[in-house]
């Protein structure tokens, strides 16, 4: 076989492994997407853009009047502070919870299945006084609303 | 780590109300133990699936950032009485546990 012959198989060869490999990817990406496997670099963000962006895939938000944030004026342990997000909005898919505050600002994010309406409520620890924040992506797009906590005892160092 | 989980669910007007709480420490790893001065490693809950029917209808993610001892609520449609919910939540210690529990 001449080398000219080897070359071309080469290539085909390298060629038909790129398209394996795009697929696997490719394949690799959805099921995450499904599952979303826990987005470490989201929860790691210690800014709030930069989580809103590895979460949601943007830090384009809008506030709106649709969306209720619950907690407490006042918190004197900031080790439990009860959050509740609620918006009557159509198609939420998901609702993030945020302390813009605290060392990881992102808490939770809760994504919504079949039938889920816009309701989540939990407890949440905060560092020191600053906003909660609640992100609802519906259709596609983020809406957020806040909440100021202020915080007498910090709940994240000790 | 067997009954860490409570769940309570109720089926009013078509909707239910998902309420659960789970034993866990929730640790950061960001706080210091004062007796040693090291510092705790993270033990956390990461992921939260709660299923009905086989359907996940609510998946959370969370940080360190929710509180020692964990409590969710929400809410979904199309549950009715007497179906059967699925609750599991692992954390970043490949820990987990699951429930079942029947809605009311």
């Amino acid at each position: 076989m001449s080398t000219e012959m080897k070359r071309r198989i080469f290539l085909k060869r390298s060629l038909a492994a790129g398209t394996v490999g795009v697929a696997a990817a490719a394949g690799m990406l959805a099921p995450q997407q499904i599952l979303a496997a826990w987005n470490k670099e989201a929860f790691e963000s210690k800014e709030l853009s930069g989580a809103l962006n590895a979460l949601l895939g943007s830090s384009d938000t809008a506030e709106s009047a649709d969306i209720t944030v619950k907690a407490p004026d006042i918190a004197e342990n900031g080790a439990v502070v009860p959050v509740t997000v609620e918006t009557a909005m159509e198609g939420v898919e998901s609702i993030a919870i945020i302390a813009s505050n605290n060392p990881v600002p992102l808490v939770a994010n809760f994504v919504m299945g079949t039938g889920a309406t816009g309701f989540v409520s939990t407890r949440i620890k905060m560092g020191k006084t600053g906003d909660v924040v609640g992100v609802v992506k519906a259709g596609g797009k983020l809406h957020t609303a806040k909440k100021e906590v202020k915080v007498t005892i910090g709940g994240c160092g000790g | 780590m067997a009954k860490s989980i409570k769940i309570r669910a109720k089926e009013k007007g078509g909707v239910t109300t998902v309420k659960a709480l789970m034993t866990h420490p929730m640790e950061t790893g960001g706080r210091t133990d004062k007796k040693t001065g090291k510092k705790i490693p993270a033990h956390f809950i990461q992921e939260v699936v709660c299923k009905h029917k086989g359907n996940t209808v609510m998946m959370a993610e969370w940080s360190g950032g929710v509180s020692k001892n964990p409590y969710i609520s929400f809410k979904f449609s199309g549950g009715a009485k007497g179906d059967e919910l699925e609750l599991t939540w692992t954390d970043n210690t490949g820990g987990s546990d699951s429930m079942t529990s029947a809605i009311k």
